[in-house]
C-alpha cells in the first residue's frame, strides 16, 4: 500500500486529542441502516408498486409533450408515441379502411365499427422495455370477422397496420393475425379505449411485445410482400414473440 | 510537538486514496452511460441512430464494468475501501445535528457542526445511492431475465427500475451542484482529482477530520521519531 493510500482520520479514537477538540460521541451505523432500507423499500415496491400504480393513472401522459412523459410511472402502462400530441378520434369523421389484396375493400365509420361482432378476452400485455400489465381486459373484432368481410386474395401474405400517428406502422403475417388471441380492440378494462392507449382502435397481439399491437389504427392493408415496420427499421426484431426475441439468447 | 499551531494556508493534506478515486471515477462514467442508454432504450424516441440492441448492450456492458471494478478494487484494497465504508455509515451526535440545522444555516449562515473526514450530508447521500443501486442492479437482472423467462416478468420491475433512475438522477444534481458550483464546498473536488485538499479549508468544514489526521500523523511520529 503506498502512503497515499494511507489516509488517516478515520474517526475510530474515542479520547479527546490534544487540541482540545470534543471527543468523539457514541456513533450509530444510520447509514448502513439507510442503505439497508433502502434496498428493501426498492426489493418490496417491485411487488406493492403495481398495486398502488394501478390506483393513480398517470397524470403526465397527456399534457407532457416530450418523450419525458413517457418515464413517469403511472397506471402500470408507459405510453410511447412517435408524434405529439396523440391522435384524435372524432365519432363522426373516423373511418377505418380494410383494403390491400381483397375481393371487397372496404372503408368503416365508427357506427359500422361498433355494430361488428365482438369477443372479449383477458391478457398480459408485455413491453420490450421490460414492464408488463398483467390481466388486462381487452373487447374487439377478431381478424376472422374482419376477413369473411373484406375476402383476402389467395396472394395475401401479410397485414399492415397504419396508425393515424403518421409514419407508425406495423405488419404481421395472416398466420399471426389470426391466432386466437389476436384482436382490433375497441375496449379496454370495460371502457373504451382512451386515447393514450390508441383510441378508438388498436390491435392487440398478446403473444407479441407491445410495438407490434399498433394504436390509433386508420387503415388494415392485406399484401404480398413483408416490410418493415416503424420500430423494426430502428433495430427491433420483425417475430417480436415475448421471450423469444430482442436479445433473448 | 504542538499540533493546533497554526499552518501554512497553502498546506495540502490527504484525503482520498488511489483506490477510492479510482472507484469514484468508474462510478462516474458508468453511470452517465447507464443512464444515457437507459434512455435511449426506454424512450424509443429518442434512440435516434443508436438502435435498441446497441443501446442495451452498452447498458448491460457498463453495469457489468462497473460491478467487476468494484470487485477488483475490494479484493486489491479492500482495507481502505472497508475502512471508508465505516466511517461513511456512522453518524454521530454532531452529524444529527448538521441534518436538523441545515433550514437554520440556509436561512441565517450558523456556522455547521464540526464534522469528521464525511459530513453527515455525503454520509446520507452516499447510503442512498449505494442502496438505489443495489436496487438498479436486482431490477436490471429481473428485466434481463425476464427476457428469457416470461415467469420472471414481474409489474413492478421496470416502474421501480425507472423510480430507481429519478432518484439517482436527483442525487447525482446535487452532488454536482456541491461539487462543482456551490462555491464552499467545490474546493473539495480536488480530493477527487489529487487526492489531497487544501487545509485550511479541511479545517473549516471538517475540523474533527483533521484534528484525528494530525493526532495519527503525532502518534505516528512518537512512535518511530526521526533519527
Amino acid at each position: 500500500m503506498s502512503d497515499e493510500d494511507q489516509i488517516p482520520g478515520d474517526g475510530s479514537d474515542p479520547d479527546t486529542g490534544p487540541d482540545g477538540l470534543p471527543s468523539r460521541p457514541r456513533e450509530f451505523r444510520i447509514g448502513r441502516a439507510a442503505f439497508l432500507a433502502t434496498v428493501a423499500a426498492g426489493v418490496g415496491g417491485i411487488f406493492v408498486a403495481p398495486i398502488l400504480s394501478r390506483m393513480f393513472s398517470n397524470p403526465f401522459s397527456e399534457i407532457l409533450p416530450s418523450s419525458l412523459g413517457d418515464l413517469i410511472p403511472g397506471d402500470g402502462w408507459v405510453i410511447y408515441n412517435v408524434q405529439n400530441p396523440f391522435p384524435t378520434f372524432h365519432p363522426a369523421t373516423y373511418q377505418l379502411t380494410v383494403a390491400g389484396l381483397v375481393e371487397r375493400p372496404v372503408t368503416l365509420n365508427w357506427r359500422q365499427i361498433t355494430a361488428l361482432s365482438g369477443e372479449e378476452q383477458t391478457s398480459t400485455f408485455h413491453c420490450v422495455t421490460g414492464w408488463t400489465v398483467d390481466r388486462v381486459r381487452w373487447e374487439g373484432i377478431r381478424a376472422q370477422t374482419l376477413m369473411k368481410l373484406v375476402r383476402p386474395l389467395p396472394s395475401a401474405q401479410y397485414v399492415t397496420f397504419q396508425s393515424m400517428e403518421s409514419p407508425y406502422v406495423d405488419q404481421l403475417s395472416i398466420d399471426e393475425f389470426t391466432l386466437p388471441d389476436v384482436m382490433i380492440a375497441r375496449q379496454m378494462d370495460g371502457a373504451p379505449i382512451s386515447r393514450p392507449h390508441g383510441a378508438p382502435l388498436r390491435l392487440i397481439i398478446p403473444d407479441m411485445y407491445g410495438y407490434k399491437n399498433v394504436k390509433w389504427l386508420k387503415s388494415i392493408t392485406f399484401v404480398a410482400a413483408e416490410s418493415l415496420g416503424y420500430r423494426e427499421q430502428r433495430g427491433y426484431d420483425v417475430d417480436a414473440w415475448v421471450g423469444k426475441s430482442n436479445g433473448y439468447g | 510537538m504542538d499540533t493546533a499551531r497554526p499552518r501554512p494556508r497553502r498546506e495540502r493534506i490527504p484525503r482520498f486514496s488511489v483506490a477510492e478515486r479510482l472507484l469514484h471515477w468508474v462510478l462516474a462514467i458508468a453511470f452517465f452511460v447507464l443512464l444515457w442508454t437507459g434512455f435511449l432504450m426506454s424512450v424509443p424516441a429518442l434512440s435516434g441512430d443508436v438502435t435498441r440492441p446497441v443501446a442495451k448492450a452498452w447498458h448491460i456492458d457498463a453495469a457489468i464494468a462497473l460491478a467487476v471494478a468494484f470487485v477488483l478494487l475490494l479484493l486489491v484494497q479492500g482495507k481502505v475501501l472497508a475502512r471508508t465504508i465505516s466511517q461513511l455509515e456512522r453518524f454521530d451526535r454532531d452529524d444529527w445535528r448538521w441534518l436538523v440545522e441545515i433550514p437554520r444555516r440556509v436561512m441565517f449562515g450558523t456556522p455547521a457542526p464540526p464534522q469528521g473526514r464525511f459530513n453527515a450530508g455525503q454520509k446520507l447521500n452516499t447510503a442512498l445511492v449505494s442502496g438505489l443501486m443495489v436496487v438498479s442492479y436486482i431490477t436490471g437482472f429481473l428485466l434481463w431475465l425476464g427476457e428469457r423467462n416470461t415467469t420472471y416478468r414481474f409489474a413492478g420491475t421496470f416502474g421501480v427500475h425507472n423510480d430507481v433512475m429519478w432518484c439517482l438522477m436527483v442525487l447525482v444534481a446535487g452532488h454536482l451542484y456541491m461539487a462543482l458550483l456551490n462555491p464552499p464546498t467545490r474546493a473539495a473536488m480536488a480530493g477527487m482529482l489529487r487526492g489531497s485538499v487544501d487545509r485550511a479549508w479541511a479545517l473549516r468544514h471538517h475540523p474533527k477530520w483533521v484534528a484525528e489526521v494530525d493526532r495519527t500523523a503525532a502518534a505516528k511520529r512518537a512512535a518511530d521519531p526521526p533519527e
